[in-house]
Formats: structure tokens, sequence, C-alpha cells
């Protein structure tokens, strides 16, 4: 991978790794029968949906593989696979209509 | 269940039910996990990580969505420090999950609690605070064989199917267009985690932040976007819950 060292990649991969293993670990491993206090779980239940979307808009509007141009396919793939996810509440559905969707844009446009 | 002990033992049969119990419980989540793991395996390969990288992250950190994260960050030449704090951001929700099975693992032993937390996945969490919650009768050791029975069809297919995407993943041409396998991945992740206003409200802060800020060095806009989010959410479920209050 550009940039980035076997030792470094290595050194992210170990450390990711230990840092989930402690955030899995952490209640029940060092606070025993203790309970969260609730305005900690209330941030903490918006964490996923805090950090994905704001990963993923940049990649939909501008995505790598044009060279950063918006490309209609790219944007109804995704607009598929969202709406596909909301209505459903299936991750599977959602991906496998959101791949259709690219391949089936990809074939009408280009 | 009356012939159960107070210190959290139970008769083999009924340990053996409950482990096959929750492994016909976490057969279906193999439609999740394969494509999902095969994709990983792809998506990483094509990035340029070799065999060992790709597995030791599926091996190591086995959560889908923070190795995504990572192998994103890392495309864009993150600096490493932003990406780790992205992917472990992704994955707080597990400090959550842990918080939530505190009351049924807290008091089993250190080994035992380390095996919870290194296989602790979303679909194990899921199926196991359901029935738990469900079947409030069952003993520790029914509760921990349930558990490993919906991990054992779940985690090793996670390496498997990486390990099948990261062998085939290099051959695959780019009219495929898989470079959009990893938005597709996140966009069927995000759509039913829309569950309430606030997190729909989260969401667009999210996104409006990251785009706004994406001329800051790769990774600072996201962070920066994935506080005001958070806060957001926070705050939108305080509001409509004080809303909800007035009105009753």
């Amino acid at each position: 991978m550009n940039g980035y060292s076997d030792a470094l990649i290595w050194g992210i991969i170990i450390a990711l790794g230990i840092g989930t293993f402690f955030l899995r670990f952490s209640f029940m491993g060092f606070l025993g029968d203790r309970q969260l206090p609730e305005w900690a779980l209330r941030y903490l239940r918006y964490t996923p949906v805090a950090v994905l979307p704001g990963l993923v808009a940049p990649l939909v509007l501008w995505p790598a593989a044009t060279g950063g141009e918006t490309d209609p396919a790219r944007m109804i793939a995704a607009f598929a696979t969202l709406g596909v996810g909301i209505a459903t509440r299936n991750t599977l559905w959602a991906i496998l209509s959101g791949l259709a969707a690219l391949y089936l844009s990809l074939w009408l446009v280009g | 269940m009356s012939d159960m002990t107070a210190n959290g033992t139970a008769p083999k049969g009924t340990i053996r039910a409950a482990y096959w119990r929750g492994f016909r419980h976490g057969l279906p989540f193999l439609l999740v996990i394969m494509p999902f793991g095969l994709l990983f395996g792809v998506a990483a390969t094509s990035a340029g990580l070799d065999l060992a990288q790709v597995m030791g992250f599926s091996v190591m950190v086995i959560a889908g969505a923070a190795q995504f994260t990572a192998l994103q960050l890392m495309g864009d030449h993150a600096p490493v420090l932003l990406i780790l704090a992205a992917s472990l951001a992704v994955n707080l929700r597990m400090a959550m999950y842990s918080a939530a099975l505190t009351p049924h693992f807290g008091k089993a032993k250190t080994w035992q609690k380390a095996l919870v937390a290194y296989f602790m996945v979303d679909q194990s969490y899921a199926m196991a605070a359901n029935e738990y919650e469900a079947e409030p009768e069952m003993s520790r050791a029914e509760k921990l064989a349930y558990y490993a029975g919906v991990c054992s069809p779940i985690c090793p297919n996670w390496y498997v199917a990486t390990l099948l995407g990261a062998l085939v993943g290099a051959k695959i041409p780019p009219e495929f267009a898989l470079d959009f396998a990893v938005p597709i991945t996140f966009l069927a992740m995000i759509g039913p985690a829309l569950r309430t206003l606030a997190h729909v409200a989260a969401a667009a802060v999210s996104v409006v932040g990251a785009l706004a800020l994406s001329f800051l060095p790769s990774g600072v806009g996201l962070m920066i976007a994935a506080v005001a989010a958070m806060v957001t959410g926070a705050q939108v479920e305080l509001w409509v819950a004080r809303r909800k209050a007035v009105r009753e």
C-alpha cells in the first residue's frame, strides 16, 4: 500500500486489534457489575451514525475511480442501497440492491 | 428450570441444548458475513495489502465496519493517529455491548470474559441480548454456551470469507467497479441504523460536516464532523424526550 511501510501497516493492524479488544472487554472485564452513566450511553448510541455517513459521503460524491468526478451510476447505486436499507432494515438486501443498481446503471449509462 | 444451582452450573444436556440453539440462531447471519468478508478481502487486496495483512485485519480486529474505515483512510493517506481514532470510534458501540453484557458475564472467569470479548460482534451481541432477556432463567454456563453457539457459524467464516476475497480479489477486473463495493457496504449499514429522528439528525450533521470540512487533511474533517454528529444525536434525543414528556 502506498505511503505506509509494512511495519507501519502491521502497527495499525495490531493497535486496532488491541484497541478493539479493550473496547469489547472494557465494562465486562473491569467494571464488574457497575453501570455506565446515562449520558455516556447516550453519546455511545450515536457513534456509528456519526462516523460512517461522513466517511461515505465524499466516496459517493467524488469517487476515486472516476478521478473524483461525480458519476451518475455510482450515485444511483448509493441511493438504491440507502433506500433499500431504510425500507427493509436489512443490510444484506441493501448490499445486493446496491450492487444490482450499480451494474444496471453502469450497463445503461456506459 | 429447577435443576440449576445458584453458582451457575447446569446439567450437560441443557448446556449442549443452549449451544445448539445459539448455533441455529447464528446460522442465518452467514448470508451477511460471507459477502461482507469477501468484500473486505477483495477491497484490502486491491488496495495493496498482502495476504498476511488482510488476514491480520480480520483475525485481530474482527469488526467489519472498523476494518473498512481503516482501509478507506489508509487509501486516503491519512495520518496513523486519525486512522486509529476513526476506526476505534466506529467500534465504540462495542463498549456499549460490553456494558450491556456485564450483568450476565461480569462474574464469569477472566478467560471466559476474554473470549466473549474477542468474539463480540453486532450479531453475537444482538442475539445474546435478546435471548437472555427472553429466558431470564438461563444459568451463566448456558448463557456462555448459547453465546459460543451463535459465534460458531459466524466468526470462523469471517476469516474464511476474507481469505476467499483476498485470493480472488486480485483477479477481478476494474470493469466490475468493485471500488464502489466499499461505499455500498457502508451505506447498507447506515440505512438500517437510521432508527429515530436523532439517528437521522446525527447522520445528516456527519455528512454535511465531512463534506464542508473536506479541505482539511484527510481524516481531520471527519473527526470534527463525527463529534458534532454525536452531540447532535444526543441532544435531539433529549429534545424529543422532553417534547414527549410535555405532551403527556
